[in-house]
């Protein structure tokens, strides 16, 4: 990178002077654009003077036209709020009200919050920008409904600068959707840097994407330890030869690393710890599972420590607040922020043990067990019920329920665990749905009464 | 059951659940073109940890990932022999 992170008002910027010359590119699954032409084409053509000093939300189908209207926002609109592709289009209408949105930016048709937002616009005086946009990430919610965390163009790209990848041959690759955390993360490293970017396609299967990954000689690939799973099951797999391999959003494993490691013997391994509220915290790149000791307490850009058993961490690459609603402070007094995955030292090293307040990540997706103990909850036969992580080769965790019964069910307890799939089914998406129910004569529950969870 | 009938049971099981038409389950398929998403995938081996009693997955930090149907089964296969010697060696 030319410009440290710090004095970096907006992408554009950056790429008045684009670094690595014209041979770079976005490629997407049905397009490409040359880096260098990114400042003579704006993606958003007349709608500049309407977005500028605006809060603008993005909304769209394709992440790559996500990335462009990025490009075309940063350092223009005053707030951008890129919305996750899964975003249910009922929680559209309050990220809208959240992010106090005057414009929205799709490539579809927006309903009614569309309309809503043009109300809202219509004696709005647009306000000159000091061009440092505020950027705001959503993360998965209690409810359902996303939590809003602020970012700026200088916490997104403080991990930047001296990370690996930034050499002038490098094609970055992610199984990340560019409008996650992890997946901004590769698009700024390789906007920002000197390489270019392979972009997955809205529903392009994981085999297709590593053949166009590979037609692009794609040098350096992230994704979750799910995703690398998956590719590791897929006859495309032989396709790519990168030189870096990145994990990170899920508990790295010593089998995935170990895999990866003999699959593609060129490769260095690395392994990081980053969520949207925290930013990337570190980057393991020893090999191993769990990470050093010796990085709590150590001077630097990060600073960590591990309060009682969960792991906090304080730098300026953290987000910077919770918009909207959500009345939760993001930092302790000292400006760190609890990250709720709980720790565990064995000699020089920590590693993880799962999330403090019992969600499941199953395959990089976040399970609230509240939510699923409600649905099974509805089966009249049900007293109470449990949902826990269940460790998963394939997707790192699923979800398991135990279930007290109210008493003796009429018919066959086969029954009765069918019902209850059906109900979860019908009102659960795919990933929340349990794997297995068992059966159990009591729950334990600690001294407030809650459901002991197992950290 | 044999290992491979009761893979194959599970497999036509958890299709069954999500209403997924499977292609015929040959050896040569490959398991993310056999409909079943790696979140049925993951399904699938917590269902055969239940039937079979081991997950092959996890037991031990060195595993491959099997990519065709026919690779799956030889992995439970596998696994079933070395705990059917360990069991003998136990007793």
């Amino acid at each position: 990178m030319n410009t440290p992170p710090h004095a970096l008002t907006s992408i554009r910027d950056t790429l008045r002077n684009p670094p690595g010359g014209p041979r770079r590119f976005l490629w997407s699954a049905g397009a490409s654009v040359c880096v260098g032409d990114l400042l003579s084409g704006r993606s958003l053509d007349g709608s500049v003077t309407e977005v500028a000093g605006r809060s603008v939300v993005v909304a769209t189908r394709d992440q790559f036209a996500a990335a462009l209207a990025l490009i075309d926002l940063d350092g223009t609109a005053r707030r951008v709020t890129l919305c996750t592709p899964d975003l249910a289009p009922e929680h559209l209408h309050a990220v809208v009200a959240n992010a106090r949105a005057e414009v929205i930016v799709s490539d579809y048709e927006v309903r009614s919050p569309k309309s809503e937002a043009r109300r809202q616009t219509s004696d709005f005086t647009p306000q000159t920008s000091d061009r440092r946009t505020e950027w705001v990430l959503l993360t998965s919610g209690t409810t359902g409904a996303p939590k809003l965390l602020v970012h700026s163009v200088a916490s997104l790209t403080a991990p930047i600068g001296g990370a690996v990848g930034q050499e002038a041959d490098v094609v970055w690759g992610t199984f990340y959707d560019m409008r996650r955390y992890g997946g901004l993360q590769i698009f700024l490293r390789a906007l920002l840097g000197r390489g270019s970017f392979v972009m997955s396609g809205a529903g392009e299967s994981i085999s297709d994407y590593l053949v166009r990954l590979a037609a692009h000689r794609v040098t350096h690939v992230s994704g979750t330890p799910s995703h690398w799973r998956r590719v590791l099951m897929s006859p495309a797999a032989r396709a790519i030869a990168p030189r870096y391999i990145r994990l990170s959003g899920e508990i790295a494993d010593q089998g995935i690393l170990n895999a990866l490691g003999s699959f593609y013997p060129q490769a260095s391994v690395g392994h990081a710890f980053a969520s949207t509220e925290t930013g990337v915290g570190f980057e393991v790149d020893d090999g191993l599972a769990g990470f050093p000791a010796s990085l709590v307490g150590a001077p630097g850009d990060v600073q960590i420590k591990i309060a009682d058993g969960s792991l906090r961490i304080r730098s300026a690459r953290t987000a910077v607040r919770y918009l909207g609603e959500e009345q939760s402070s993001l930092t302790d007094d000292e400006g760190f922020i609890d990250t709720g995955d709980m720790v565990e030292r064995r000699g020089d090293r920590y590693y993880f043990l799962g999330r403090r307040s019992g969600i499941i990540n199953v395959g990089g997706l976040k399970v609230y067990p509240e939510e699923v103990e409600a649905a099974i909850n509805r089966h009249e036969a049900v007293r109470m019920s449990r949902v826990r992580a269940m460790r998963s080769a394939i997707t790192g965790s699923l979800v398991a329920a135990d279930v007290v019964l109210a008493n003796q069910p009429g018919g066959p307890l086969l029954d009765v665990e069918r019902d209850i799939q059906r109900i979860c089914r019908e009102t659960l998406t795919p990933h929340k749905v349990p794997a297995t129910i068992r059966f159990v004569p009591a729950l334990d529950l600690a001294a407030a009464g809650k459901l002991a969870r197992h950290a | 059951m044999s290992v491979k009938a009761t893979v194959i049971s599970q497999i036509q099981q958890i299709a069954d659940h999500s209403s997924t038409s499977l292609p015929p389950l040959t050896d040569d398929l490959v398991l993310l073109d056999s409909g079943l998403d790696s979140l049925a995938i993951a399904i699938l081996v917590a269902r055969l940890e239940e039937a079979l009693g081991f997950d092959p997955f996890t037991q031990s930090d060195d595993t491959a990932y099997p990519v065709t149907l026919g690779d799956f089964i030889r992995f439970y296969e596998h696994a079933a022999a070395c705990a059917d010697v360990d069991s003998r060696h136990a007793s």
